[in-house]
Order: C-alpha cells, then structure tokens, then sequence
C-alpha cells in the first residue's frame, strides 16, 4: 500500500530528500516565524490601531524606527518563501508536464520582483519623524 | 457531501489551510505593491488607503483575518502532528480546538474592525 499522498495531517515528509525535503523544513521554518510576527502585525494595524489613520506619513513614522524596519523585513522574508513555496505545492498538485514547469518559473519570478520591491521600500523609504 | 468524503474533519482541515493560503497570498501580492506605492506614488497609496478604510474594504479586512488566523491555527496543529506523531491520534479534537481558539481571538477582532463601518467606535479604543 503506498502512503496517501495527502494525509490527514499536514504533507507527509518528503522522502526524496533534496529540494523538496529542505522546504519541507523550512515552510514549518517560516510558518511559525509568520505565526509570531504576522499575526502580530495584523493585530497592531487592525485591532490597536484603526486602518484609516494608516497614510503615507503614518507609516514613514513608524519606520524612523530601524527596529521595526527590521521586522517588517523579516517577515517580508518569511512570507515571500512561504507563500510562493505554498503555491508552488498547490500548482504541482494540480499540474504537470510543460504548464507545471512554467507555472512554477513564474511563480519563481513573481517571489524574486514581490521580494525586491519590498526590500526597495522598506530600506529606501525616507522617514519622518513626527512633529 | 463534504463532511461524508474521504477523511472528514481531516480533509475539511486540509482544504480549508489550502483555500486560505491562496487567498492570504493573492492579498501578499497586493499589500507588497500598495507599500511599495509609498515610496513611488504616495498620493496613490493615500487613495488605496481610503478603499482599505472604507466599509468594503473592512469586510474583506475582517475577512483576511480571519483566512490568516484559521492558517496560523491549523498552521500550528500540522507542525505539532510532524513532530510529535503520537498527537495524530487527536488531529480531529486539535481541529475542534482550533475552531474554539478562533472564535474567541477572532470575533473581538471582527467586532472591533467593523465597528467603524456601522458608525461605532471601536469598542476597545484605537491608538493613535
């Protein structure tokens, strides 16, 4: 009998080892990474804080702190990694041949430019320190 | 049909973290590029930000939420069954478990996010 290839828990563990074995690994890695710091985040912009007041000068505000700069680059790291390798398993379950290949490039691409742009703001963004 | 197919409670978790993930990325996507508009367009953020702040865009920000939150649950509850195997044998009452923790953390939250929509303040205070 050959294990089921979905199980009631979450994937099975790669056996293949190699790539698929490594993010394995490191979607639990990056999932309780997220688990602390993105539920933080939504908890501070929705829940202490009121969305509305979250304009441009707000969040230049908030980064006038390196700390928080930092953090909300991790968790960029994070959820890049884990969403996109998230989504590559869904398109492999679901697709094979040339259009799995090409799908999963795209999404390779899609994670390397989402990471770039969020880098670029998060490092260059000028900040204000409010009056 | 769904609660009768395959593995039940197992196969509603597992289809559940699938359709919430997607949507949770589909919305990274967006809020990667609305962040990067502050440093490229900042009066277009502002305008994105009203969308954000108005009583749609509260629905789906309740709705994001609570994608996240049951994610982050049974997140967790796959973590704990891969490293600690004999916990399986409970995967259907962890699953219940996540349910009662997401109603607890989720509807203040809800409340307190909708609450402007309908004309109320946030009933637990905002920060400024």
């Amino acid at each position: 009998m050959s294990a089921p290839r979905i199980g009631r828990t979450g994937r099975a563990r790669p056996l293949s080892g190699g790539l698929d074995l490594a993010l394995w690994y490191l979607m639990r890695l990056t999932g309780l990474g997220l688990f602390v710091t993105a539920l933080a985040h939504y908890t501070i912009m929705h829940f202490i804080y009121d969305p509305a007041i979250q304009d441009a000068d707000w969040v230049a505000a908030r980064w006038s702190s390196l700390g928080w700069r930092t953090l909300d680059w991790m968790m960029l790291t994070f959820v890049t990694f884990h969403a996109f390798v998230g989504m590559r398993t869904v398109v492999h379950d679901y697709t094979k041949g040339g259009l799995r290949t090409a799908l999963t490039m795209l999404l390779y691409l899609g994670a390397f430019v989402l990471f770039v742009l969020g880098t670029i703001v998060v490092v260059t963004l000028k900040a204000e320190i409010p009056a | 049909m769904l609660l009768r197919y395959r593995g039940s409670e197992g196969m509603l978790a597992w289809a559940f973290h699938r359709i919430s993930g997607v949507a949770v990325w589909a919305f990274i996507l967006l809020h990667v590029l609305d962040i990067w508009l502050i440093g490229a367009n900042r009066e277009l953020y502002d305008e994105v930000l009203k969308i954000y702040a108005s009583p749609i865009g509260r629905v789906g920000e309740t709705l994001l939420g609570a994608a996240l939150l049951y994610h982050a649950l049974n997140g967790l509850r796959i973590i704990i069954m891969d490293f600690w195997p004999a916990t399986t044998r409970w995967h259907k009452q962890l699953w219940y478990a996540n349910w009662a923790l997401f109603v607890i953390i989720g509807l203040p939250i809800a409340i307190q996010i909708m609450a402007p929509a309908f004309g109320f303040k946030p009933p637990f205070g905002t920060a400024s």
